[in-house]
């Protein structure tokens, strides 16, 4: 597999394939317990997911655990700021694919595509303005390990203007980035 | 089947409390993270991965990140299992040997190259490894590289965890549950420093 690989040298926001170390199932041998797994049918037609299916119980609950985090924005985070703490997050932790999908719904839903790229060109660091730093900085100690997350980063979150529900949807969506990043560095490698 | 949230146990949020209120608006991450937890260490198969082992391998993830609530969740986890009981002491010695600060590693060569940083490889010491086991010694050497250092890991380390014995299944299950910890760790930690933030 790995002679069709062209891994991504930088971070960036262009569409990247993801291609498995080992072997997902074949699209045949999915059974309706596969299916549950999968959640999304379209999802077999995807290597990442035909390989996390093998284990159908938790690739289902993790993807109901993601799509909650993320997509449920009847209150709380703006959708664009819980897609910056994924982005912040697996900068942070070096995945180049997750960086790269969230990075892209960070602009998209943010409009502001260029803050976007200098996060990833310039790493977590760079000044991107009060709000986004503080969830930037809030992300990335929690990414740290030992868990660096404290009572400062809380004062600085609340500075910026978040409350404690927004606070939760930052804990929730950079903890989750955690999940994600590990899987999809260790079990395969993007490709251009 | 346990039905108390793991979650708010672990991060001592009150039935009634406002960071119990905050949860319920995210019901379905808040189920799910529990139902994870369940498919992880009450699987309906254990086959490619037993209890004991996955109970060993949690109480070594979450020793790594420091003792917490969750570490000693874990580690009485292990100490309940017929197998693991005995392997508390030497996974102890392990976290002390493994115990560093992350994420370290490499990235691809380029221009991201000047961000690379050095760190410790761990590797199980050789006097625990007849007590552990080829398996379990793949295990730990695989998930302190995914706790740590995860943009090094490569196509080998899957070959080693094959060479040890793991089925590929039972690879994309140890994979979840390394994973699966360091996202719940991180939400327990959150919770409980907003929570001393409201105090």
């Amino acid at each position: 597999m790995s002679t069709a690989v062209n891994p991504p040298a930088v971070f960036t926001q262009d569409e990247l394939d993801w291609v498995s170390w080992i072997d997902p199932l074949p699209e045949a041998e999915l059974t309706e317990r596969h299916f549950a797994g999968l959640v999304d049918r379209a999802r077999a037609k995807s290597e990442y997911f035909r390989l996390l299916v093998r284990d159908p119980e938790v690739l289902e609950a993790r993807t109901r655990t993601d799509k909650d985090i993320f997509y449920n924005v009847a209150d709380g985070l703006p959708r664009a700021e819980r897609e910056l703490a994924a982005a912040a997050t697996s900068r942070y932790n070096g995945c180049i694919y997750c960086a790269s999908v969230h990075a892209r719904f960070a602009s998209t839903y943010s409009k502001r595509r260029d803050d976007v790229q200098r996060l990833l060109d310039k790493g977590v660091g760079t000044d991107l303005g009060e709000r986004w730093n503080a969830i930037v900085k809030a992300s990335v100690a929690l990414a740290a390990t030992p868990i660096a997350f404290g009572p400062d980063n809380v004062e600085e979150l609340r500075r910026a203007g978040l409350d404690d529900a927004e606070i939760v949807d930052v804990i929730n969506g950079a903890s989750f980035f955690n999940w994600a990043n590990r899987l999809m560095l260790s079990l395969g490698e993007p490709s251009k | 089947m346990n039905t108390e949230d793991i979650i708010d146990t672990l991060a001592g949020i009150e039935p009634g409390s406002a960071l119990d209120a905050i949860r319920a608006h995210r019901l379905q991450a808040r189920e799910n993270a529990q139902k994870s937890y369940l498919s992880l260490f009450e699987p309906i198969d254990a086959s490619e991965f037993s209890l004991a082992e996955r109970a060993a391998v949690a109480a070594f993830v979450t020793g790594l990140h420091g003792e917490s609530p969750v570490a000693s969740f874990y580690r009485e986890k292990l100490a309940a299992t017929t197998d693991g009981a005995a392997l508390v002491e030497a996974i102890l010695v392990e976290i002390e040997r493994g115990r560093t600060s992350g994420p370290y590693g490499a990235f691809p060569a380029g221009p991201l190259s000047i961000e690379n940083k050095a760190g410790l490889i761990y590797r199980v010491s050789a006097e625990r490894k007849p007590e552990l086991g080829a398996r379990l010694v793949a295990a730990f050497e695989h998930a302190h590289l995914l706790v740590f250092r995860p943009r090094d890991a490569a196509s080998a380390d899957m070959k080693a965890l094959l060479a040890a014995g793991w089925s590929t299944t039972g690879i994309v299950t140890l994979s979840q549950l390394v994973a699966f910890l360091s996202f719940q760790l991180r939400v327990v930690s959150g919770l409980r420093t907003l929570a001393a933030a409201n105090a």
